[in-house]
């Protein structure tokens, strides 16, 4: 259960490996003990990612996810719930991927569409069924700013986001009085292995940021966030600027 | 039968999550309902007095409150109710006949099954022990649907871990329970103001036994010298003798409903610091040095607050916390240092009330134990994690206890250290209830 100040007793990261969801099970992790449940692609990553948490003393299960499997899912969520509670669903995995070649190039446009849009709805529709049930439970959905006015420069992620982050806050909506509830974040950029190497744009905040943001959300009830707060005044603003304009400005 | 789920929180108005709300069920539903109660069970709920989760339960059965039913008394004074009945409408049964329940908490709108469940305390506990106490008997409806009469004289084993067993040993339908014999429906008041803590504790160790009722309000923004500056208030049932005025013509006057209520939650919290403080600082001043022979009806000696319905939503749309701890009577020291960091606390704000116990009653999860015990609000939010983990810590080096009815944010790890007794008290869940019939978002946070 998620107590009254927010602390969940069992996390599932869907894309257990992603450095903001790795951040949010340490930040929950400081001031209690929650079960985590790691799903995410086998290899090296994961297994850091086990070894990391363990250490923090915090018990963890890895499972198989992969996020195109979509037929997969459901028997996969059924699985982790039928031994325990989830409280909160983090679903934290996406691509970011080549701006250009995303819609140049035909694999690499449906791929990037199929694990940013058609797997969060996967999932989100198995861990609603599950939290209805349940009477109770949090999902997480890491959208972004990207999605929130598409731009020229990544639109092929931006409206993968757009997507799942429209899906994610109708879901929040068609939950209401069912006790599960969803939060949709929308970072701006985040430091994180996504992306590096990239110069940062104006700002930027760290996983732990973002990780703070998060469970101070969580504990609050709210259903979507900016991190950084400030990106909520910026979007608003972006959101009105006229097309021609907007296709002049240097983002 | 409503099907549909339906959102529940207890009165901090925290975590709120969705059950299927049982309502009208009579008392011979009680055995099928729970022998159908599926995967994740049932409990009885009161009427949501607790401040946390102990009467929700998520994806489960919730059992609204049976019918009010109150028998004649006996000639000893004794009373059958149904488990569903109010201490509100009791109250207003038993004064016209010159009598009253021996032990009430803060508020009367607690049914007499969430009385039991959570073996609740007044400002009589020095003297009469909890609600547990005063039941002669009473009728449960074990998880596998079979009823037992149980009293501390009949199955003591299964009574005592009823009492203060958070509805999780099964459905209590009715109960007899010991009344007490007034003249009047007022109370003889004394009320003192004192300087710090040293001060209350003081007059509270030395003097308490001389009063039926005893508690003292704190000042919790008091610091420094004047730490623990308090208004202690105690009193006794009047007598007839003792009336004047309009009380005199109908003494035993019952507790009206309340008067006035708070509509619906504003969008953030009125109970903030600077209103706290104005708050504390009015009642301390208006509090006289000492005063006795001042006469107050029930509800303004016993329940000042149930006069404003849903004062709760004051806080806010994310709702409060009470924490509530007792410690032994040699550990002030630990009162002390945990009024430090509250009062010190400046995230938030706090009322808080005093008490001293007496020796503490049988109940396997009942909270009374001999020694002090302090009671503080608080708004939630995720800023008193930090602090209120580290009073736990305080509470449970001292040999003390939180209160399961006030808790929602407790660490699971230290219940065992707080409530010994709950190993067996789970031994009996694995007996009784194999299958998980009974269940609360409680249960399951803490590992009941
Ligand atoms: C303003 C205020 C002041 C308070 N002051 C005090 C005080 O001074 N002292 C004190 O001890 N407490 C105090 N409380 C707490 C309150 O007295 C208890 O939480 C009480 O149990 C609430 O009763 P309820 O009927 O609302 O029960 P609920 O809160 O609905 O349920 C409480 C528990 O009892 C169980 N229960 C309810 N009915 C049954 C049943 N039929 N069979 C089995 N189990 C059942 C539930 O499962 C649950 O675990 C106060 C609360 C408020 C809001
Ligand atoms: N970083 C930012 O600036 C930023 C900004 C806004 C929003 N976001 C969003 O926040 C979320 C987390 O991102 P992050 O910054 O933490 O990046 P990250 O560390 O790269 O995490 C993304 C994770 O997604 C997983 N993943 C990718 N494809 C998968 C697939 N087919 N199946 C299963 N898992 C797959 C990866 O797992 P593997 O280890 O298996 O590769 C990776 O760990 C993403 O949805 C991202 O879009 C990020």
């Amino acid at each position: 259960m998620i107590n009254a100040l927010g602390q969940p007793q069992t996390v599932l990261l869907l894309g257990g490996t992603s450095d903001i969801a790795l951040a949010l099970a340490r930040a929950w992790a400081r001031h209690g003990s929650p079960e985590v449940v790691l799903a995410a692609r086998p290899g090296e990553r994961r297994d850091r990612a086990v070894a990391e948490l363990g250490q923090l003393g915090l018990a963890v299960e890895a499972v198989d996810f992969e996020a195109t499997d979509t037929a997969g899912h459901p028997a996969l969520i059924e699985s982790i719930a039928a031994t325990r509670d989830i409280d909160v669903a983090v679903v934290a995995f996406g691509v970011l991927g080549d701006e250009e070649r995303s819609w140049q190039d035909h694999d690499t446009a449906v791929h990037l569409a199929e694990v940013n849009y058609v797997a969060p709805v996967s999932v989100g529709v198995c861990l609603s069924q599950v939290m209805r049930r349940q009477g109770h439970g949090v999902i997480v959905a890491l959208s972004s700013v990207a999605g929130e006015r598409v731009r020229r420069s990544n639109f092929a992620y931006g409206a993968s986001k757009a997507g799942m982050d429209g899906f994610f806050l109708g879901l929040g909506e068609a939950l209401r009085g069912s006790g599960a509830r969803v939060l949709v974040v929308r970072p701006g950029f985040v430091h994180t292995k996504m992306t590096e190497g990239r110069d940062a744009a104006s700002l930027s905040v760290t996983a732990e940021q973002v990780a703070d943001a998060v469970t101070t959300a969580v504990a609050k009830g709210d259903d979507l966030i900016w991190v950084p707060k400030a990106m909520r005044g910026v979007m608003s603003g972006l959101r009105h600027v006229p097309r021609p304009l907007f296709r002049k400005l240097p983002i | 039968m409503s099907e549909q789920p339906e959102v529940l929180s207890g009165w901090g108005r925290t975590a709120p999550t969705a059950g299927r709300v049982r309502r009208n069920a009579g008392p011979d539903a009680v055995a099928d309902l729970l022998r159908g109660a599926g995967p994740r069970g049932l409990i009885a709920r009161g009427l949501g007095r607790s401040y946390g989760d102990a009467a929700q339960n998520a994806g489960g059965v919730v059992l609204d409150p049976l019918p009010a039913v109150i028998d004649e008394p006996a000639a000893d004074g004794s009373v059958r109710v149904s488990a569903g009945t109010s201490l509100h409408d009791l109250m207003r049964f038993l004064l016209p006949r010159g009598r009253f329940v021996p032990v009430t908490p803060g508020t009367r709108y607690v049914t007499v099954g969430g009385a039991i469940g959570c073996d609740v305390h007044g400002k009589s506990h020095h003297v009469t022990g909890s609600f547990g106490d005063q039941v002669v008997s009473l009728d449960l409806v074990l998880p596998d649907g079979t009823a037992r009469t149980v009293g501390p004289d009949r199955d003591p084993e299964l009574y005592w871990a009823t009492v203060g067993g958070m509805g999780l040993t099964g459905v209590i339908v009715s109960a007899v329970l010991r009344t007490i014999p007034v003249e009047t429906g007022y109370l003889d008041v004394t009320t003192q103001r004192l300087s710090d803590l040293d001060a209350v504790l003081a007059e509270m160790a030395g003097s308490d036994d001389d009063f039926t009722y005893s508690v003292a309000w704190i000042d919790t923004e008091a610091r420094g010298g004047a730490l623990g500056r308090s208004v202690l208030s105690r009193g006794e049932h009047a007598t007839r003798e003792q009336l004047s005025g309009p009380a005199a013509v109908q003494p035993l006057a019952v507790p009206a409903p309340p008067r006035l209520a708070v509509p619906f939650a504003p969008p953030f919290g009125l109970v903030t610091r600077s209103t706290v403080r104005v708050f504390n600082e009015a009642w301390f001043r208006k509090a006289p040095r000492f005063r006795e022979g001042e006469i107050q009806s029930i509800s303004a000696f016993f329940h000042p607050l149930d006069g404003v319905a849903h004062w709760n939503r004051l806080y806010g749309p994310h709702g409060f916390l009470q924490y509530q701890f007792v410690v032994p009577e040699d550990r002030a020291d630990v009162v002390r240092r945990i009024l430090e960091q509250v009062s010190g606390d400046r995230h938030t704000t706090f009322l808080a009330v005093l008490k001293r116990f007496g020796p503490g009653g049988s109940g396997w999860l009942s909270f009374p134990s001999a020694g002090w015990t302090l009671a503080v609000d608080a708004p939630a939010g995720p800023g008193l994690i930090g602090l209120l983990d580290r009073l736990d810590e305080q509470v449970a080096a001292a040999g003390g206890r939180i209160y399961l009815a006030k808790d929602a944010r407790v660490r699971p790890e230290l219940m065992t250290t707080m409530y010994p007794r709950l190993p067996e008290f789970r031994e009996l869940r694995e007996r009784l209830d194999p299958d998980r019939r009974l269940q609360s978002d409680l249960s399951r946070r803490l590992d009941l």
